[in-house]
């Protein structure tokens, strides 16, 4: 084989290569929507965060505006304490916006939803959200819709 | 006693091997300083390794990817979960099978042969030639190839999962109606660049490294008759898949934090 084919397929071999891994981190992982430009810090807290993680998407009407980037527990409130990087893009969002946590389908992965408000100020670094509603345990949620079965069933007796 | 006495000669002889084996390895790793202006034989290597494994990686990363997504619908329908399918078929491939497969196959294509060449020409008495004429056999024959193994084997690694993928989508959206938007959606969500990525191109470059230095190295120490050589490319697909399969679980009990 002379040299300039061999040249080429090696080179045709290694730029398929790089593309190969271009896609995966492109395409396949989170590369692409990883990263939050010029991120500010906001905070909020829960009683319960259920399956909540760092990295999970902050959103608002569905569109995704940040990601969670840490979880804490207050030690003094026993709650615990969300911090989101929200795109600095988005600077004009309520001060007093609530944040829920919210599960993408039946058993999807969850994910914080902000609801806007109707507040003037608009949130900045190192603010904190005060309306909150925790994650819905599944198991609560059984627990106490079997209560209220077994509560109203000698009712409809009598 | 004499049995005692056997299984302390196998002992020894077995850790003098992987002595030998490192001060190889050590020499092949100097060696590599000359290959900047012997590029040439790198690219001649990158060839024989890399490029004429291509098809067997393709052909065998779209089947595994095809697999992965008919029995992952089967199994995750029953939980009505079949939008997870993109996930699974993406995880599975980029964090182990993609790595892992590679290896094995590269073991089988690539490193065989690569162990019955250099055993050849010690049998031939060609690597004794070049000694005769000062070349390092080293230098000119083993540092090339070792270089070659361990730039294609993360390429090769990356291009099976990438058609492992597509294979997946084959299946789970063309074949068996799951929805696109979902399974790609899905995938980018839970497949993260540094942990899951990141990590399997790590594990394919040590692989790379394994595999390559057990062929050259049991070519270079084969004994130089038919039956030898024949030994020793036996030794470098067993050694191969043994070491890659042992070195996976460690690294990948290292690499996974989150437990």
């Amino acid at each position: 084989m002379n040299r300039k084919t061999l040249e080429l397929w090696v080179g045709l071999f290694v730029a398929a290569g790089l593309l190969a891994i271009a896609m995966l981190a492109f395409k396949v992982g989170n590369l692409a929507t990883a990263d939050v430009l010029n991120a500010y810090v906001v905070k909020a807290r829960f009683d319960n965060v259920g399956g909540l993680k760092a990295k999970s998407p902050v959103t608002m009407a569905g569109v995704r505006i940040g990601r969670v980037s840490g979880i804490s527990f207050d030690n003094g409130k026993y709650q615990a304490v969300v911090t989101m990087a929200i795109d600095g893009r988005y600077q004009k969002i309520p001060a007093d916006s609530s944040a829920s946590i919210l599960t993408s389908g039946l058993l999807g992965e969850q994910y914080v939803g902000f609801e806007p408000g109707g507040d003037e100020r608009f949130l900045k670094d190192g603010d904190e959200l005060m309306i909150t509603q925790s994650a819905l345990v599944l198991e609560k949620m059984i627990g106490q819709f079997l209560f209220g079965k077994a509560s109203e069933t000698p009712t409809n007796k009598k | 006693m004499n049995a005692i006495a056997n299984l302390g000669r196998i002992f020894l002889s077995a850790l003098e091997r992987l002595g030998r084996a490192g001060l190889f390895l050590a020499e092949t790793a100097a060696g590599t300083v000359t290959l900047v202006r012997r590029f040439p034989l790198v690219m001649q290597q990158v060839y024989a390794v890399g490029v004429l494994t291509l098809l067997i990686i393709l052909v065998s990363g779209l089947f595994v990817g095809m697999v992965l997504g008919l029995q992952g619908y089967n199994t995750l329908v029953r939980f009505g979960a079949e939008d997870s399918l993109g996930l699974l078929v993406a995880l599975s491939l980029v964090r182990e099978l993609g790595p892992v497969v590679t290896a094995l196959l590269f073991a089988g294509r690539a490193g065989s042969a690569l162990t019955a060449e250099i055993g050849l020409m010690k049998a031939t008495e060609q690597i004794a030639g070049m000694e005769m004429m000062a070349v390092d056999p080293v230098k000119r024959v083993i540092a090339p190839r070792l270089v070659a193994g361990i730039i294609a084997m993360p390429l090769l690694a990356a291009l099976f999962s990438a058609i492992g993928v597509l294979g997946g989508h084959l299946v789970g959206v063309g074949l068996l109606g799951v929805d696109a938007g979902a399974f790609w959606s899905q995938m980018q969500s839970g497949v993260d660049f540094q942990e899951d990525i990141m990590s399997g191109v790590l594990k394919s470059l040590v692989f790379g490294v394994v595999c390559t230095w057990i062929a050259v190295f049991e070519g270079y120490d084969a004994v130089p008759t038919s039956e030898g050589v024949a030994t020793a490319t036996n030794h470098t697909v067993v050694y191969s898949s043994l070491a890659v399969l042992a070195i996976d679980f460690i690294m990948t009990s290292l690499l996974l934090t989150e437990v």
